[in-house]
């Protein structure tokens, strides 16, 4: 295991030290999902591997965008692109909140000098179909992570269980490194011939972001988007099991998933541009919950997923 | 006789749910317990957020052993069915006593239940009680089946008496029973292993854990008073924050910090609420300018530093909330400041409700209803349209996006920062009000004219649509609008005619599903609506039968409150039955008097009279075919009793009619109790089917007189007893 004495300096210290830890404690380390997502749970690492009987256990940072979140890189710590770190185990161990303390230790916070507290906070993902219980996890007063057992996703009762874990990286990094703004936190080690600030990497994209999400991106296009995305997801979903070129058994959970995926986000910026009214929003939350379900219906049919011929 | 020792041990409990299930495993423990014969002396459950401990003391060690006798076939009966019965009592043939009965020799069977020792019953007791426990959400974990509220990881179960003690052999699942526990999850994480209850506590308390949670609340409370106190400060109280921070921590250690200078301008109410949700923050208060400058945090742990580096840490968190609260309340003030014309404008972007518009037309409809209401609550009626258009202007604003029970809180501010008059700023936030039955009914003239233009709106609205409350369901809280309606009307004694004032409100509501919505109307409803007969068809006004049903639905609610303060329900209908239930005022003025005199005897004994009256004519008046109603003449009279009852009436019921005019009912009802006598009198001496018809028909003509004059007052036929 890395040695983790003293306080982190930088953002990336914080990221590197949980990858090593998670790491050290056996999980993979995986890469962020290439495309957007509003979370990390996104990444088919944790909806679609959190289904089924196969065990799992892997770690992963995870770019996301919440459109709506955008202030123009103005306030202190909201972002419409910013970073989670998640761990997802399954089935759960037993010693999983140890672990997870041991995580909070191997980034610079003292348990004898910290209050840390697991309050209540149930997870549901109306887009997924999913929901858990668990805590968000207080370190003096503040949240510092989300601490799930997943019960159900994409309507399929999870056995075994998986634990998941969230962590919002910058809050956690602003606070551990004791930065009062998030474009004040040093990206790099503040000390390296060319320190980096996190607004001298981002400062210019979240004001980019913010005005294309919020009044120029084109509803029109990104309306017809979600319905391509929509459709092309029940082709892929429709096409038998059988691969008639190579006579072998590919069902394409996955790149139908993908479509999912591209239709949560285009759902999260045409909420950003305001052109989804109230009562549509549940509408196209239901149309995104309905192509999750199918997803995950066609994942149980695949050898990940737990099939057998 | 030997105590018994059970705790389950998790991970963290929610706060809501611990007090809750420790109760429930008391009960289920105990009633297990007693229902398979061990009774007990005494039990007692605790909580923390990581165990539910029960203690039973004064158990019995085994079960007593029970002798039954079971009576089987008679002697000589099919073998078939002596079988059946051996089987059933698990005895065989030799084992039977034959009896004499009245019936002949039948077969007895003497079962013998022998008792259990105490661990058997517990084991089984306990792990019933475990798999099927109430949670009110449960969850699995790992690989198991097992279902708790958060990982259960690990079952102590002890039964200790002088000579020593046992662990119940016991296995949930793979969690196997024995005799330890951990302490506090940082400050003494070790196993712990314990031999009693006393033993267990005494160990815990070391560990840092404080079992109790009136234990942990207490000093909770008493701790952050005297810190307050030492700074000249106090406490603000809040029992739920209370109880929940006590189920948040073990070993509670409460820490005070001041509120930064830079945010002291914040509304009281923005700064308390802001620090209860989101950081479960006790608010401390200057008693002498009642401003809030300090918090209390309550953390899990004692350090070295003495809590500095917990309460900086706190006091960060505080401080960037509060950095948001000030942004959303110094924005909110410039829009306030410019006539909140933004907010009320963006509210033509929200929907209430997709039949019934937007936000703002509903605000259009109120205004205009607040505005012909006014007049007769005493408002005047430019002001109580000025304050309907921007009472809801605050559901825009930055403030309530992020906590809406502030809604109507912040409006009264933003509206008095608009430099609009008082009384338009507090209807903003009293026009919500009230919202059940114990909150506090607005007073002012404007405030009245809002509420109710408010809740009259809403009523009409989902009755127009036909969404209306089915047994439990009441998706909408119309029953509370109904009940907020009949608070604002009685308790400032108002005048509505409220089939004027539902007419006056229905007018904007949509029409297309008024026919819908008058078809499952009551039946009472459709037919007060209905208006000609043409042909074979019952005609009726769609638009009536739904105001008389939401009328009825008005009628309902009045009954369900007036019940509760004690008024009869057969009271209550002889006054709906009346003209004039519209004017819930004098609906319920006429209650309360009949029912004062409902329980004087001059009421029941004219009740009685009342009601012989009525019997005798309704038979009467089925046999003959015809209607008594043209008055009796005094000089067709033969006995005394019969002119004084002519002479009574006649009094009566100028008096009665005079004071029900004047709404005066108990000088209405006083006048009616001056009938009970000739009444009483008349019916003693006199027979009414006299064989001469003319004496006959005076004599009904005089019992519909008393129908007559009494049915001024309430419907008395529906009136029990």
């Amino acid at each position: 295991m890395t040695q983790t004495n003293g306080a982190p300096r930088s953002f990336q210290e914080i990221i590197l030290r949980l990858q090593s830890y998670w790491a050290s404690k056996g999980c993979a380390m995986l890469q962020p999902y290439d495309m957007e997502v509003g979370a990390g749970t996104f990444h088919p690492a944790t909806t679609l591997r959190s289904l089924g009987p196969t065990p799992w256990a892997a770690a992963y940072v995870q770019p996301s965008r919440r459109p709506t979140d955008g202030r123009y890189g103005e306030n202190p710590n909201r972002l419409q692109h910013y970073y989670q770190y998640q761990v997802l185990i399954k089935p759960s161990p037993p010693n999983l909140q140890d672990l997870y303390l041991g995580s909070l230790a191997a980034i610079g916070i003292d348990m004898e000098l910290h209050d840390i507290r697991f309050v209540e906070d149930d997870w549901e993902s109306p887009t997924l179909g999913a929901w858990g219980l668990g805590w968000e996890v207080w370190c003096d007063g503040m949240e510092v992570s989300q601490f799930t057992y997943f019960q159900q996703v994409g309507g399929y009762d999870c056995s075994p269980v998986s634990g998941e874990l969230t962590y919002g990286l910058e809050r956690l990094a602003m606070y551990v490194l004791g930065v009062d703004h998030v474009m004040d936190m040093p990206f790099n080690d503040p000390e390296a011939p060319i320190p980096m600030t996190y607004g001298d990497i981002f400062k210019q994209t979240e004001e980019e972001y913010a005005r294309w999400n919020f009044d120029t991106a084109n509803t029109e296009v990104l309306l017809r988007h979600f319905e391509e995305a929509e459709v092309e997801c029940a082709a892929i979903l429709s096409q038998p099991a059988d691969d008639p070129k190579t006579g072998k058994r590919i069902v394409m959970a996955h790149p139908a998933y993908d479509q999912c995926i591209k239709a949560s986000h285009i759902f999260n910026l045409l909420d950003a541009r305001g052109v989804i009214s109230v009562t549509e929003r549940q509408a196209y939350i239901g149309r995104v919950r309905a192509l999750a379900k199918q997803c995950a219906d066609a994942f149980v049919q695949t050898t990940a997923g737990g099939w057998t011929a | 006789m030997p105590d018994l020792l059970i705790e389950l041990f998790s991970e963290e409990i929610p706060a809501r749910m611990q007090r809750r299930a420790a109760d429930d495993l008391k009960k289920r423990m105990t009633d297990g317990l007693v229902e398979a014969g061990l009774t007990y002396a005494g039990a007692h459950a605790l909580s923390t957020p990581r165990r539910l401990t029960l203690a039973i003391s004064g158990l019995l060690a085994a079960s007593p052993t029970t002798h039954e006798e079971r009576k089987g076939p008679k002697v000589g009966a099919p073998d078939k069915a002596i079988e059946g019965f051996l089987r059933g009592a698990g005895l065989t043939r030799d084992q039977l006593v034959e009896r004499d009965t009245p019936k002949g020799a039948v077969y007895f069977a003497s079962i013998e239940k022998p008792g259990r020792p105490a661990a058997e019953i517990i084991a089984e007791v306990l792990d019933a009680t475990i798999r099927n426990f109430p949670w009110p959400k449960s969850m699995r974990w790992g690989t198991g089946s097992l279902k708790w509220v958060r990982p259960l990881h690990s079952i102590l179960c002890l039964l200790s008496d002088e000579a020593g003690n046992e662990v119940v052999p016991l296995d949930v699942d793979g969690i196997v029973a024995g005799n330890s526990t951990r302490g506090h999850r940082f400050m003494a994480p070790d196993v712990i292993t314990v031999s009693s209850f006393d033993d267990y506590a005494a160990k815990l308390k070391r560990g840092f854990v404080v079992l109790d949670p009136d234990e942990r609340a207490e000093a909770i409370w008493q701790d952050a008073s005297n810190q307050a106190f030492a700074n000249g400060l106090e406490l603000v109280e809040d029992k739920a924050l209370l109880a929940e921070v006590a189920g948040l921590v073990e070993h509670p250690v409460v820490l005070m910090g001041s509120i930064d200078e830079d945010f002291l301008s914040l509304p009281a109410e923005v700064l308390q609420t802001s620090m209860r949700e989101h950081q479960k923050f006790f608010s401390v208060r200057n008693p002498k300018t009642t401003r809030i400058e300090g918090f209390i945090t309550v953390a899990n742990r004692a350090t070295a530093d003495n809590g500095a580096t917990i309460l900086a840490g706190n006091q960060k968190v505080l401080s960037a909330r509060l950095a948001d609260a000030k942004f959303f309340w110094e924005n909110d003030l410039r829009v306030a400041k410019a006539g909140m014309g933004k907010w009320t404008e963006a509210l033509s972007k929200v929907t209430f409700h997709n039949k019934l518009g937007t936000q703002a037309e509903r605000i259009n409809r109120i205004a205009a209803l607040a505005r012909e209401i006014a007049p007769s609550v005493g408002a005047d009626p430019d002001l109580a349209e000025q304050a309907a258009r921007i009472a809801k202007a605050d559901l825009s604003s930055e403030m309530v996006y992020e906590f809406p029970e502030l809604q109507g809180l912040m409006g009264r501010y933003y509206a008095q920062a608009a430099g609009l008059p008082q009384e338009v700023a507090n209807a903003c936030e009293a026009h919500y009000s009230p919202q059940g039955p114990s909150d506090d009914v607005p007073s002012e003239a404007v405030s009245v004219a809002v509420a109710l233009a408010d809740k009259l709106d809403t009523l009409t609205g989902f009755w127009a649509i036909d969404e209306k409350p089915t047994g439990s369901k009441d998706p909408f809280a119309l029953r509370r609008a109904a009940l907020g309606v009949i608070r604002l009307v009685l308790e400032n004694d108002l005048k509505i005619l409220l089939v004027d004032a539902m007419k006056t409100a229905f007018g904007p509501q949509p029409s297309e599903f008024l026919i819908k919505s008058a078809k499952s109307s009551g039946g009472k409803a459709k037919f007060q609506a209905a208006t000609k007969v043409s042909g074979e068809h019952l005609e009726y006004d769609e638009k009536k039968a739904v105001v008389f049903d939401l009328l009825s639905f008005f009628h309902d609610r009045l009954k369900v409150f007036l019940r509760e303060q004690g008024i009869r329900h057969d009271v209550i209908d002889a006054c709906i039955a009346m003209d004039g239930n519209d004017d819930l005022t004098l609906l319920v003025k006429r209650a309360r008097a009949l029912e004062d005199f409902m329980k004087s005897d001059d009421g029941t004994n004219l009740l009685q009279g009342y009601k012989r009256a009525n019997n005798i004519l309704i038979q009467a008046e089925t046999k003959d075919g015809v209607e008594y109603s043209y008055g009796g003449d005094v000089k067709f009279a033969k006995d005394a009793t019969e002119i004084a009852l002519f002479e009574a009436l006649a009094l009566s019921e100028g008096a009665i009619s005079s004071a029900i005019e004047a709404e005066d009912f108990a000088a209405a009802m006083g006048s009616m109790a001056a009938l009970r006598a000739p009444i009483d009198a008349f019916f003693e001496a006199v027979q009414v089917n006299d064989d001469n018809q003319v004496v006959r028909r005076n004599r009904l003509n005089l019992l519909h007189q008393i129908r007559q004059v009494c049915g001024q007052v309430a419907d008395l036929t529906v009136i029990e007893g």
